[in-house]
């Protein structure tokens, strides 16, 4: 069939089954917006920053399970979905980001609004394109949906000169890819998991080490089953809260550096850790040569990259860990003994008895981890999360009761502040049937809070929560602790009205100073179905612990800091 | 850890960036080039690139992996038993004191001889294993040259 580049893409695109695109037309892209006007298929979201276009696409990948497609301009347009591809990249999120480029003629000479995207995006993408013909357009759409959700997921760009987009073509669409350089291996090998399984059962102290990799492999089900038959505790990084759920009597915790003691203590004294999608990130091992010293590492993942780039693995298996969790089952289920490991569990519960994840409440001032336990008391299953990047984050990874995968979003490998309201657009996109709460901090929300205009214009009600210290917290948090308290430029004292602010982008705003309030606001927000804005007074120097200070072994972790 | 010197081939599709994506790998990841050649492979569309790198064990196993995740590249072969070869020119003045027959013998040493004779230069050529070729440039400086070209090593498993 004949037709425009512009009309391929959105073909490609409504092709893809994806119902929401997230962007922000411009010049060198107007040919596309054009199409979509005409066209009857997925629905446009316009953000108010391209970076937001990125993350709530990113968000409504994570959500969903699916690809999220979003759409910038050229130039400024492209420079600005930077962050958001980096951000998806580190965390592997499915992305298709389609670029406007100026047209072929004027490519190399400075053009108005060029910049090299595909030099520039690089290192922060999968793969990427720039599309030099029409005849390639409808190969290069089909790859980068491909290479997006296919082996290690992660975003791909797609930079479309304009003259592409409004040159005529013919559109067949490829049913399948073929590219001969590129074989994602999902099996795992059969004798490696067979040696696997042998070590797991001849071990004395197994943890399963929980990554974001078993989210994105939906292998939830699988990973719970394998522990529940084998009797193994389990610790979950940042990026897989919720994959066991809160209330299993075998998750032992968090682990890394603002992980429970029992957690780190798991990792240090464990004889066989098995790392399922997981990629030994700094912030999770602490000083290396003290990281897990007793064990052996079974290392599945997808990507062959990971294994042995940061740990040495006994047992390394590349493959998906929803496929071979699948045959470490199979081939386990009627061998093992979950009373084997009593001992073991017993000591990790002794640990978190002594040392259990908590907090000093208070009855003059809010304390933010209260904030968290309060949201998921009331929420709980309920909501999707979404989160900064800071202390509240982390609280909020400490504090909530996820029960499912899916349920928490956040930057964890990139650390991008400015994620979370996008996020919570694309989260409450993708399952407009939850509740969203964002939780954030009155440094992070400040860097796309543009997105409230976004939210109110398309009704998607979503719930912010700010943690407000006054203080870029984390980074202050650092000061107090390895800077002799010198707080430079983190005295966030000086702050818009809130309430006003929210309320002039079409929201409702609370401002929260007693425990009493915050219950009235949140229950007030949720009935609401607006954007709602609850601005809460917490504890100003308030820390985050427990801390294994950078460069630390895991086992070194500072539980408390008194000096007020 | 120990260093290790490592020839890798790179069998890479024949496309617009592949070279600034394994370039671009190496710069981001903080890993050595000591050498790199690329040319197509006849009667395909494919390109042989030959890397000369340097690094720890774990590097050198990181740097392969990395090379088969990115998407353009189809095969990446770390050489253990190769014929490995490099290219000098080198260009002399030709005066009173040069003796031309000298240099024809030194390079003719080096699988090579002169290879251009101009009015008041000579070029002469050799091809040989990085090292001798190393060995062979630090020879000719004996005969003050103007200018020293190397080619970079190409390799191929035996």
């Amino acid at each position: 069939m004949k037709m425009s580049g512009a009309q391929m893409v959105c073909e490609a695109i409504n092709k893809e089954g994806i119902k929401y695109v997230f962007g922000y037309p411009g010049g060198a892209i107007m040919n596309v917006y054009d199409e979509m006007y005409k066209q009857k298929g997925f629905k446009h979201i316009l953000t108010r920053h391209e970076q937001a276009a990125v993350h709530a696409a990113d968000s409504y990948a994570r959500v969903s399970g699916d690809v999220g497609v979003a759409m910038v301009t050229s130039g400024p347009g492209f420079t600005n979905a930077v962050t958001g591809l980096a951000t998806a990249y580190m965390d592997s999120i499915p992305l298709v980001v389609i670029s406007g480029q100026v047209p072929l003629s004027l490519i190399g000479t400075d053009g108005f609004q060029e910049v090299d995207a595909v030099g520039i995006s690089r290192a922060c993408t999968k793969h990427n394109y720039l599309v030099r013909s029409i005849k390639d357009l409808p190969r290069i759409l089909k790859e980068a949906f491909y290479l997006a959700r296919s082996g290690r997921p992660g975003p791909v760009l797609v930079d479309i000169p304009k003259d592409i987009t409004g040159e005529m073509g013919v559109f067949e669409y490829p049913d399948s890819v073929d590219l001969p350089t590129y074989k994602p291996s999902y099996q795992g090998n059969d004798r490696q998991i067979k040696k696997a399984v042998e070590a797991i059962l001849k071990a004395k102290k197994p943890l399963l080490y929980i990554g974001g990799g078993s989210v994105l492999s939906n292998a939830s089900n699988e990973v719970r089953e394998l522990a529940k038959i084998t009797g193994i505790p389990a610790v979950e990084t940042l990026m897989a809260r919720g994959v066991m759920g809160h209330d299993n009597p075998l998750l032992i915790g968090m682990p890394g550096m603002h992980g429970s003691y029992a957690s780190n203590m798991a990792m240090s004294e464990s004889d066989l850790i098995i790392s399922l999608g997981a990629r030994f990130d700094d912030r999770v091992t602490g000083k290396l040569s003290e990281f897990a010293k007793y064990a052996d590492i079974i290392h599945v993942d997808i990507d062959p990259a990971n294994i042995g780039k940061i740990v040495d693995a006994d047992y390394p298996i590349v493959g998906d860990v929803k496929i071979v969790v699948k045959k470490m089952i199979e081939k386990i289920k009627d061998r093992a003994n979950p009373n084997r490991y009593e001992a073991w569990r017993a000591i990790l519960k002794r640990y978190d008895e002594i040392h259990p994840l908590t907090y000093e409440d208070s009855n003059e001032v809010i304390k933010p981890q209260w904030v968290i336990q309060r949201v998921g008391e009331i929420l709980g299953d309920k909501a999707t999360i979404t989160s900064d990047v800071g202390q509240h984050q982390m609280w909020a990874a400490q504090f909530y009761p996820f029960s499912r995968p899916r349920q928490w979003i956040n930057s964890g490998g990139l650390g991008t502040m400015g994620f979370g309201l996008p996020a919570a657009i694309g989260a409450k996109v993708a399952n407009p049937e939850k509740i969203v709460v964002n939780i954030t901090g009155d440094g992070s929300i400040l860097m796309n809070i543009q997105e409230l205009v976004t939210a109110s214009e398309y009704n998607i009600p979503v719930i912010n929560v700010m943690l407000n210290n006054h203080f870029l917290g984390m980074v202050r948090q650092w000061q107090t602790f390895f800077y002799e308290k010198r707080y430079s430029e983190t005295d966030l004292s000086y702050q818009p009205e809130w309430k006003k602010l929210v309320e002039a982008c079409g929201g409702v705003g609370y401002d929260v100073t007693t425990k009493e309030e915050f219950d009235k606001a949140l229950n007030d927000a949720i009935k609401q179905n607006k954007v709602a804005f609850i601005n809460v007074a917490v504890d100003r120097f308030e820390n985050v612990l427990p801390m294994v200070p950078a460069g630390g072994a895991l086992y070194n972790m500072m539980l408390e800091y008194k000096d007020r | 850890m120990q260093k290790v010197r490592r020839v890798i081939s790179v069998i890479v599709q024949n496309e617009a960036q592949v070279l600034s994506r394994v370039s671009g790998l190496f710069a981001g990841r903080g890993y050595n080039i000591d050498s790199l050649t690329v040319a197509p492979i006849p009667d395909s569309n494919m390109s042989h690139m030959t890397i000369v790198t340097q690094g720890s064990k774990r590097v050198i196993e990181q740097i392969i992996k990395q090379l088969h995740k990115l998407i353009p590249v189809y095969k990446v072969i770390e050489h253990d038993s190769m014929v490995e070869k490099e290219m000098v020119l080198v260009k002399f003045p030709i005066n009173k004191q040069i003796n031309m027959a000298n240099i024809q013998a030194l390079f003719e040493a080096y699988n090579g001889g002169i290879v251009n004779a101009g009015e008041d230069i000579i070029i002469a050529m050799a091809a040989d294993e990085s090292h001798r070729i190393t060995h062979c440039i630090e020879a000719a400086k004996n005969f003050n040259p103007i200018e020293i070209v190397r080619s970079g090593v190409v390799a191929m498993e035996r």
